[in-house]
């Protein structure tokens, strides 16, 4: 693949907090392609660094204490990382958007969801203010919010509902990359379901690509073309949908599979991964995974493997598949 | 909301009753008797007998108490012992002075403590929050009096470009109004700060960056608007005070205003200047109250839901 034809590519982003405690080794030397129209699924546990990138990818991680050591970010074949403030804030909200995690906190309490809709329009489309609280009604409209409510606040409002203003906030410029955090983890069940598949109409008829950060496997089953499997901050397996999900490889991608209950399958226990996540302000040394890995072998304690190409475009970040 | 505010204005009688009962009982168990202050220890028995008379004095306490009531509700609150003018009239020639000198100093305080307090806040621990911290612990620490006299000394005495009292010209308003904001700005500021802080970390701050929204506007529209609640309160309670009279900078510069007349009063033991004087401070608070949260609710939405 080469980068004129991938919407994202993000090769080697490193990004740590430096904190009075110690440097918090939040994403490292993650790499990542999306490609047109496609979109991929962030998986990881709490902690494995899935909003940092998000961030990182907006330039928004929070500085101090968030700094990007390391990395290129090719958005459209073009570095932003060297870009400046004024030309990421053209960027932000227009070429590239964001839902975040919890409706309940993203959006302005004291604004208006229509004026909170039209601030992002007026600021990346030249067009009289009428015509943005407009075009934000018929936003509205799209995720399905009668305009009558367009004069509401947020208040007003269930977390489904702000959800959808939090997404047609994210739609309103259509957006090339629409980055998802974990748009559902705050919503009811059968809110989810509806979420998820205005999210995936909207996404097409915008032909948005897209990243859906989630730990929930199903989303990424239901939403995604390809995923990446993040732990401690770097992406340890990247596949096809299909193919990862028939195909695991790496033993942490294994491990997740198995921690999830299967009403076909009768077991006597689910066998969850061993240990917890490291600490990212201590990381082991050389594979992050291995002091839970079931088959880590001496080296795995002294170098970070490499990720290797095992076909089909499936890479896996572990020396067993070294060949 | 207009029910609200009719609602709070209706509010407001039974807690003036409960403030006039205070104070009345508090100036009539004090002992001592206004007559033969006012005439002197050396009056003849019968001409102080008459003043007592004439006052109402001898009447039980229930009798005075509504009578007092009674006139404050039609605007009348007596007259005073030393000048037999009404007390009303008193007051309100005075209020004037208290009034400008009190939204003076808040306005110093507001216009320059809310800037202050945000730009210390959008840079944490840096010089100027360093810097600004450091001042305004000096000012919140520095007595009023002392600040007064030493501006006087030195802009008025030494410099000679301003005057060392009265509040009649511009020239003038400066030195007190600048004693008297300070100290506010300097708890204006503080209160910014921490609420900004508070509220730049949260989400929708962040959703605001994302849109591609300019810092200046984010931090001045989208973060102060949703800052501005605790400082609102604070500023309010302020003004509510200030409104009572600064004594302290009333004295300094002569101002012939209410904080500086309630003092004389006491010391004179003028008891309705005493009772009307609070009476009408806890009139003025009441109001300024009711004025914030008014203004609490242009600010924020929810809890404009809230008032029925």
């Amino acid at each position: 693949m080469t980068e004129s034809n991938n919407m994202l590519e993000i090769k080697g982003l490193t990004i740590h907090y430096v904190t009075d405690d110690g440097v918090v080794r939040a994403v490292n030397d993650l790499n990542i392609a999306i490609g047109r129209g496609e979109s991929i699924g962030l998986v990881g546990e709490t902690g494995a660094g899935k909003t940092t990138t998000a961030l990182g990818i907006l330039k928004l991680v929070p500085n101090p204490p968030g700094k990007i050591i390391d990395g290129e970010i090719f958005l459209d074949g073009e570095d932003i990382i060297k870009k400046s403030e004024p030309e990421m804030r053209k960027i932000r909200g227009n070429k590239v958007s964001m839902i975040f995690q919890d409706p309940m906190t993203s959006l302005n309490p004291v604004m208006t969801v229509r004026d909170q809709i039209a601030e992002v329009i007026l600021l990346h489309e030249k067009m009289p203010a009428a015509k943005a609280l407009e075009k934000a009604e018929e936003m509205l409209m799209k995720v399905g919010i009668m305009p009558d409510r367009a004069k509401d606040y947020p208040h007003q409002f269930s977390g489904g509902m702000r959800q959808r203003v939090v997404i047609a906030i994210a739609l309103a410029c259509s957006p090339e990359l629409l980055i998802a955090d974990e748009p559902t983890t705050a919503l009811d069940v059968t809110i989810q379901a509806q979420v998820l598949e205005l999210m995936k109409n909207l996404k097409e008829e915008f032909n948005t690509s897209m990243i859906m950060i989630t730990h929930d496997l199903g989303i990424v089953a239901e939403i995604c073309d390809k995923v990446a499997v993040m732990y401690a901050g770097s992406v340890v397996e990247y596949a096809d949908k299909l193919e990862l999900f028939k195909n695991p490889k790496h033993p942490y991608t294994i491990g997740l599979f198995n921690s999830i209950p299967d009403i076909g399958n009768d077991v006597e226990s689910l066998k969850p991964i061993k240990g917890l996540m490291p600490d990212p302000m201590n990381l082991p040394t050389g594979c992050p995974f291995h002091p839970r890995c079931d088959k880590a072998k001496p080296e795995c304690s002294e170098k970070i493997p490499a990720g290797y190409d095992i076909g089909n475009n499936h890479i896996v970040k572990c020396i067993l598949f070294n060949q | 909301m207009h029910k609200y505010i009719l609602k709070r204005l209706l509010m407001l009688i039974p807690v003036l009753i409960g403030v006039t009962f205070i104070i009345f009982t508090l100036s009539y168990i004090t002992p001592g008797c206004p007559a033969t202050m006012t005439l002197g220890e050396t009056a003849p028995a019968e001409a102080i007998e008459a003043l007592r008379q004439e006052w109402g004095l001898d009447d039980p306490f229930i009798i005075r108490f509504v009578r007092y009531v009674a006139d404050a509700a039609r605007l009348n609150l007596g007259e005073t012992y030393a000048t037999r003018r009404p007390v009303m009239e008193e007051i309100l020639t005075r209020f004037p002075a208290t009034l400008q000198l009190a939204v003076m100093g808040l306005f110093i305080s507001v216009l320059l403590g809310i800037p202050l307090g945000v730009i210390s806040a959008t840079k944490q621990y840096s010089l100027f929050d360093n810097l600004a911290t450091i001042f305004g612990l000096i000012f919140v620490s520095i007595p009023n009096f002392w600040l007064g006299m030493m501006l006087v000394v030195f802009f008025s005495v030494n410099l000679g470009w301003l005057p060392p009292s009265g509040f009649e010209t511009p020239a003038q308003w400066i030195l007190p109004a600048f004693t008297l904001g300070t100290g506010q700005m300097a708890v204006v500021m503080r209160m910014s700060r921490s609420s900004m802080l508070e509220v730049i970390r949260q989400d929708y701050i962040r959703t605001a960056r994302a849109k591609g929204q300019k810092e200046s506007v984010v931090v001045w529209n989208h973060a102060l608007r949703n800052a501005l609640i605790p400082v609102v309160t604070a500023v309010g309670l302020t003004f509510g005070f200030l409104l009572g009279g600064a004594v302290l900078t009333e004295t300094i510069f002569s101002i012939n205003g209410i904080g500086r007349f309630m003092v004389q009063s006491i010391n004179s033991r003028d008891n309705p200047v005493i009772n009307g004087g609070v009476l009408f401070l806890a009139l003025s608070f009441s109001v300024v109250n009711l004025g914030v949260d008014i203004l609490y609710a242009y600010l924020d939405p929810r809890i404009k839901s809230q008032y029925k």
